[in-house]
């Protein structure tokens, strides 16, 4: 766990920032307070978000949370029912999906079923009237990007699901969009075949330069691929951010939970010791917590820590230890062993608190030692590496 | 699991007994008539002979097959052009409208066609609705000749087949993955564009089938040219009708009937072997 980088607590960079850290600071894709509403229903509401060029961008949420929506939108397949839409700097509200530099890679790919894949591939640009020579060599350099060179003359029923997502791919970049939309496209590949996509798609994306938005229900994808993350829930932006910021600063508990294994504390504020350090009761115990959030002495406060972000002892080592408590001085929970779950590289404990709170805390195999080193029932005091705690105001 | 198996087949066979003693059968009868020659007392003779069929291609019965072809041709290409849009429309309308607008289409299937026909004298006649109103609005002075012309014969048949035309139509049309033409947007083909590279190529199966179902019956539908076109125009139907109960002629009307028959179905044979060459000059 030792040498796992981490933003001070608070440190959010602004958006422009971000894009200027990263040396993009043309935006591609700029919503202003866009909302979208079905008869009567609110599938999008109040979502600004700028989209850098050439960055790889996802929408992360549940289903129905309005991500695809959202790419639709951009796509040119929905009306904004307020807000405005900018692509490159133009408004395209009223441009339908044709006139649009943005292409996309659906779903269920969309393949045309009676053309073959040279013809599918080479559909955007005979709309776009190119000659006939440009178009033969666009499609098979398309075509050679995405590894399927010689089968042209296949039809997308001969293709293996992997293959057809390959050529929907081929088929969208082969126009050169300013923006390509992926709609959950590995959603329909099994998981093996997904990982090798994913990582194909960013390299393609590197190599191509084109900005990517990706709609995703799966966070390990949308980690492993994205520069930012967008996380969504009930047409809602909850946070935009690095993969990072995500998981290590979520805003609230609900980007917490969404992303990965959490355990949440309750807790009450009891004290300030400084401009961003707080003495508290968290779970029974009294600790010290950092958070640059303005709380108030008696806010009830939630403390979010990942699994792997917790210490964990035994009771009798810690007696025989100075230096071991003294790792304990910021907090120190006492707890029990209740279940130890194996995972090959790691091993998760479940710890059942003196208040009766449960928690989940996930540790690495000792270089010389191949055994356990916790068993079930054995008293155990639970801490964390001070400044990995995220500190929220208690939600309802 | 016995008592479901058995009962199929006595589902499946039963259809097979249909088909066999109401088709097969029948046909078989006419396919051997076809090849004797008219009885004196009887309805045939026992002797053997080709020569019905000689006789289909004298010059006067071809020419009359051949105009009776061009005008089932017609009707079914009118039904095309007419169906078409109303087929797209039909796919295109809200869940709760298509029923409604399907049982439209229905509805002149509970009353028989010879009804229907007679109903449309009753509309095209010199005093009749078309006429009258025509007249009313003072579009006309005279009534127009619409009976007993080639036009009424059209309107006749494209009245009665309109939804043979229609239904494969609008079943291919439904078939269409709305994706995929989000997806022909998508990369840059505006609606028309849509339509002629994704949604005709798409719904080609059902054109086929729409259009078999009109030109086939539109060959033999003898009373609506009877009804509508008088004496002039002589279709397939009309001859092969007056063959077996004007002339009573029946191993002539079996050849002309077989000839049709298998007319159509090599006509749907090229159309089998069209389409199949088609799809493996893609796949090379």
């Amino acid at each position: 766990m030792a040498g796992k980088y981490r933003l001070k607590s608070g440190e959010v960079p602004a958006e422009s920032f971000f894009l200027e850290i990263c040396g993009l600071n043309k935006a591609v894709v700029e919503l202003n307070r866009v909302c979208k509403d079905y008869g009567g229903q609110r599938a999008l509401s109040d979502i600004s978000l700028t989209v850098a060029d050439g960055e790889f961008l996802s929408l992360l949420g549940p289903s129905g949370c309005g991500k695809t929506t959202l790419l639709r939108l951009i796509g040119g397949f929905e009306d904004c029912t307020r807000g405005s839409l900018l692509i490159d700097g133009q408004a395209v509200d009223q441009s339908p999906p044709e006139k649009r530099a943005v292409n996309t890679v659906f779903q269920n790919y969309a393949l045309f079923p009676h053309m073959t894949v040279f013809d599918n591939v080479a559909f955007g640009l005979r709309m776009a009237k190119k000659p006939a020579a440009e178009i033969e060599q666009s499609v098979a350099q398309a075509l050679e990007l995405v590894q399927l060179a010689g089968m042209e003359r296949r039809r997308p029923t001969e293709l293996s699901g992997g293959q057809q997502q390959r050529v929907a791919i081929a088929r969208a970049i082969v126009n050169k969009p300013r923006v390509l939309l992926l709609d959950e496209p590995m959603s329909a590949l099994d998981h093996r075949l997904r990982k090798q996509m994913q990582k194909e798609l960013k390299q393609l994306q590197r190599t191509l330069g084109i900005t990517f938005i990706l709609v995703t229900h799966d966070q390990d994808e949308a980690f492993a691929m994205s520069d930012r993350v967008v996380v969504m829930q009930h047409g809602q932006i909850e946070q935009i951010g690095t993969p990072m910021e995500i998981y290590e600063e979520p805003v609230n508990l609900y980007v917490a939970r969404f992303v990965g294994d959490i355990n949440v504390l309750d807790g009450v504020i009891r004290e300030q010791t400084g401009p961003s350090t707080f003495k508290a009761l968290v779970e029974g115990a009294a600790v010290s917590l950092k958070s640059m959030r303005p709380l108030s002495l008696g806010q009830p406060i939630h403390l979010l820590l990942r699994p792997e972000d917790f210490r964990l002892e035994l009771e009798q080592d810690m007696a025989e230890s100075q230096d071991l408590s003294a790792k304990f001085q910021q907090a120190r929970l006492k707890g029990t062993v209740r279940r130890i779950f194996y995972h090959g590289a790691t091993y998760d404990v479940e710890v059942a608190l003196e208040s009766g709170a449960r928690v989940q805390v996930t540790e690495f195999f000792d270089d010389d030692s191949e055994n356990l080193y916790f068993k079930p029932g054995d008293s155990v005091a639970l801490g964390w590496h001070e400044g990995w705690e995220v500190v929220l105001p208690h939600e309802k | 699991m016995k008592n479901s198996s058995s009962f199929r087949r006595l589902l499946i066979g039963s259809t097979y007994f249909w088909m066999a003693g109401l088709a097969l059968v029948p046909y078989l009868i006419l396919l051997g008539a076809s090849f004797l020659e008219r009885g004196e007392g009887a309805l045939v003779s026992s002797h053997v002979t080709s020569a019905n069929y000689l006789h289909l291609l004298s010059p006067t019965v071809f020419s009359m097959a051949l105009d009776s072809i061009g005008l089932a041709g017609i009707a079914a290409l009118l039904c095309l052009l007419a169906g078409y849009p109303f087929a797209y429309v039909l796919a295109q309308s809200s869940a709760k409208l298509q029923p409604l607008l399907l049982l439209l289409v229905m509805i002149p299937f509970w009353t028989n066609s010879l009804i229907r026909t007679y109903a449309l004298v009753m509309m095209l006649k010199a005093d009749g609705v078309v006429n009258t109103l025509l007249l009313a609005a003072g579009l006309i002075d005279a009534p127009l000749q619409l009976m007993y012309t080639p036009l009424a014969v059209f309107i006749g048949l494209v009245y009665t087949l309109l939804p043979f035309m229609i239904l494969p139509l609008y079943a291919a049309l439904k078939a269409v993955d709305p994706r995929l033409l989000e997806a022909g947007r998508d990369l840059g083909a505006g609606r028309v564009q849509n339509f002629i590279k994704i949604t005709v190529p798409l719904t080609m199966p059902g054109i086929i089938a729409g259009t078999m179902l009109v030109f086939l019956p539109a060959l033999g539908m003898f009373y609506i040219s009877d009804i509508l076109g008088g004496a002039r125009s002589m279709l397939l139907g009309n001859y092969i009708r007056d063959q077996f109960l004007v002339f009573r002629d029946i191993p002539m009307g079996s050849a002309a009937s077989v000839t049709m028959t298998l007319a159509m179905g090599l006509l749907l044979l090229l159309y089998h072997l069209a389409s199949r060459r088609l799809g493996k000059e893609m796949l090379q």
